[in-house]
């Protein structure tokens, strides 16, 4: 008996899976007497600036630098985005100020890497030391206080949709990660920049700058987490506090890691940990969780034990440009 | 935003850290205690980066190890009862062994699958994170719900001044040993080869992934016994349910190795300068209001300076011209 073998592509394959998982799962979460609607619109919320600084690193990655310091970065503009906000009186210009501050941080980070061959990993790991420092010091220096409340006229105001109100920045970061995919893919551009990544001395060879297209990236890459940090105070949480983003740089960066560089997977992946992070606090509060008090913490060594898991099997695929981290000497 | 400080003032306050008090002419031991009480762990998380290095790896675990290694100690110290003397040994060889276990993950996800040890070692520091928080609350609480139970009498170090314990001697006595290790003995001497050269390593019959396994042994050790001197220290004797005792030493320690150049002995004054740094954060906000965190942000600064080589090569040149 001969069955025709119909040839369906892998990816579809695993998109097919995956949306049917979901719907099985949403039909479990209602029957608990969890509403979807709710852990969704949390999910987006948190998606958003993991989102955010995990497509800017994809494209900085793939342009050869690697920047580990997206948490420090979301820090320093956590507070400069509200500093601004108030001092020029709307959330969109706190949003503006913001990602100003993330385009500096990056450009710093950007010559100092490629001029001064710095060691990224370090000056990565440095960003963080001082973000974690500068924004319990700057919120002492600016009010006075461990915690500010940015009041609501300085707030990014939210759209009414059917999932409940929802933040504008959250459609503008999914359009970010759709762009940025297009651009990487099907441009020019993003031909130099994989180019920059993967052998820079060809695009040396070619004419092309590739200094500048690092730095570029770089820039990019922190404008976005930038947008990102002012996402939290501006967009989402309303107000600062010491460890405003609770590490969530490093969910970023398990993301790039689960994308394999890819900005709409990294889109995806950041879906996926803020649906769970939204799940778990959701679980967290109801009665039956306190009887397994593990699980909760379970859910949130989630994002870090699943891109380790996803790694460690699937790095025969290599999806890491060749020159990723390492400074292009011109001979 | 204009910040009315004169920095001289500043850098007064900054050698109080270190017992030097300038205005008033004298020297407080106590001070200089708490700053190595500080620098004792620094030294210890160095030298888990420092050693990675010389392996030519970015070990930046530390932070992970000094958890679980903490944990370790706090279990055996605060819940199980072992004769005098031996209960010290006790806890002090398991929290070594408990950061050399975690560090042994990204060590063997290296050899056998070719993860970057940057990527899990990131990954492996938050999951220690909520692992040991989860184990802090649940298992290993004592009086308190926020904090660890007591070491009991018979775990504890003996205290030399404040919060600085005996512990300080095994760190000084780790950073030599490791010294003896890398620059006396074959496996240090292939260890450095590994990381000078890996090319030259590889022809010359050495085994690459003994030489890597050897370097995050060698640092979970060190970051275990870190996590161990936080864990069992005045006042508390135990650590706070937040891992705000333990927060930052790993990654701090990034910054000593790098100004003691990765040198198991050039980390001792470099931790002793960090460590008074961390020290005079008090007298910044008591004598110029300055918040205390200040000193996160200059440690940060100092952490992205040393990533320039050509600034290191400039110490180096200074110190070449000092001979």
């Amino acid at each position: 008996m001969a069955i025709a073998r119909i040839h369906i592509p892998r990816r579809v394959l695993i998109f097919t899976i995956c949306l049917v998982a979901i719907i099985v799962l949403f039909y479990l979460l209602e029957h608990v007497g969890i509403s979807t609607k709710e852990v969704v619109r949390g999910a987006l919320f948190v998606m958003t600036p993991l989102a955010l600084a995990a497509v800017g690193e994809c494209i900085n990655e793939k342009a050869g630098l690697v920047n580990i310091g997206l948490e420090g970065i979301f820090l320093l503009t956590a507070i400069f985005g509200v500093y601004g906000a108030v001092r020029l009186g709307s959330g969109v210009a706190g949003l503006l100020v913001g990602s100003l501050v993330g385009a500096s941080i990056g450009f710093i980070f950007g010559i100092m890497s490629v001029y001064g061959r710095a060691n990224q990993v370090v000056a990565g790991m440095g960003i963080n030391v001082f973000g974690e420092g500068m924004l319990f010091f700057l919120m002492m220096t600016i009010w006075h206080a461990t915690s500010y409340e940015v009041r609501p006229e300085f707030m990014v105001s939210q759209i009414s949709t059917p999932l409940g109100l929802l933040s504008p920045i959250i459609f503008v970061a999914i359009a970010i990660a759709i762009l940025l995919h297009v651009i990487l893919h099907r441009t020019f551009l993003g031909i130099k920049i994989r180019a920059a990544g993967e052998k820079p001395e060809a695009v040396d060879v070619a004419g092309k700058r590739v200094d500048r297209i690092r730095i570029f990236t770089c820039i990019l890459g922190g404008a976005l987490a930038g947008l990102g940090g002012a996402f939290f105070s501006l967009g989402w949480l309303g107000t600062v506090v010491k460890d405003i983003s609770a590490g969530r740089g490093y969910i970023a960066l398990a993301c790039v890691v689960f994308a394999g560089l890819e900005p709409l997977f990294a889109l995806a992946a950041a879906f996926i940990f803020g649906f769970v992070e939204a799940l778990a606090s959701t679980v967290g509060i109801m009665p039956a969780a306190h009887a397994f008090p593990f699980l909760g913490y379970l859910l949130l060594m989630v994002p870090y034990i699943v891109p380790l898991v996803v790694v460690a099997i699937f790095i025969g695929r290599r999806p890491f440009p060749k020159a990723s981290g390492r400074p292009y000497i011109r001979e | 935003m204009v910040l009315h400080y004169n920095p001289i003032d500043g850098y007064i306050s900054m050698l109080k850290g270190f017992g030097l008090f300038i205005k008033q002419r004298t020297f407080s031991a106590k001070e200089l205690a708490y700053a190595l009480a500080f620098a004792t762990p620094y030294m210890l998380t160095a030298l888990t980066f420092a050693v990675g290095m010389r392996a030519g790896l970015f070990n930046i675990g530390a932070e992970g190890q000094v958890y679980i290694g903490g944990a370790a100690a706090a279990w055996i110290a605060g819940h199980v009862a072992l004769p005098t003397g031996f209960h010290v040994f006790a806890v002090t060889i398991i929290a070594m062994f408990a950061g050399a276990l975690w560090a042994l993950i990204p060590a063997l996800l290296k050899i056998r699958r070719g993860v970057h040890e940057v990527i899990s070692a990131i990954m492996l520091n938050w999951i220690a994170y909520y692992l040991v928080m989860y184990l802090a609350i649940y298992n290993l609480s004592g009086k308190y719900a926020h904090i660890t139970a007591e070491a009991l009498p018979t775990a504890r170090y003996p205290v030399i001044s404040g919060n600085l314990t005996a512990v300080i001697f095994i760190a000084l006595a780790v950073c030599i040993a490791v010294y003896i290790f890398l620059w006396r003995l074959y496996p240090g001497y292939e260890l450095r080869l590994v990381g000078d050269n890996p090319d030259a390593a590889r022809y010359a019959g050495i085994s690459i992934s003994r030489a890597i396994l050897l370097s995050f042994i060698i640092g979970g050790l060190a970051a275990g016994l870190a996590g161990a001197s936080l864990a069992i220290r005045p006042v508390n004797w135990g650590f706070n349910a937040t891992l705000s005792d333990f927060a930052g030493y790993g990654f701090v320690g990034i910054g000593v190795a790098l100004v003691g150049r990765n040198h198991p002995i050039g980390i001792i004054p470099s931790a002793i300068f960090f460590g008074g740094l961390a020290n005079s954060a008090r007298y910044l906000q008591s004598d110029l209001g300055v918040s205390s965190e200040l000193v996160g942000g200059i440690q940060g600064v100092i952490i992205i300076a040393m990533a320039l080589p050509l600034l290191v090569l400039l110490f180096a040149r200074l110190r070449r011209k000092a001979e």
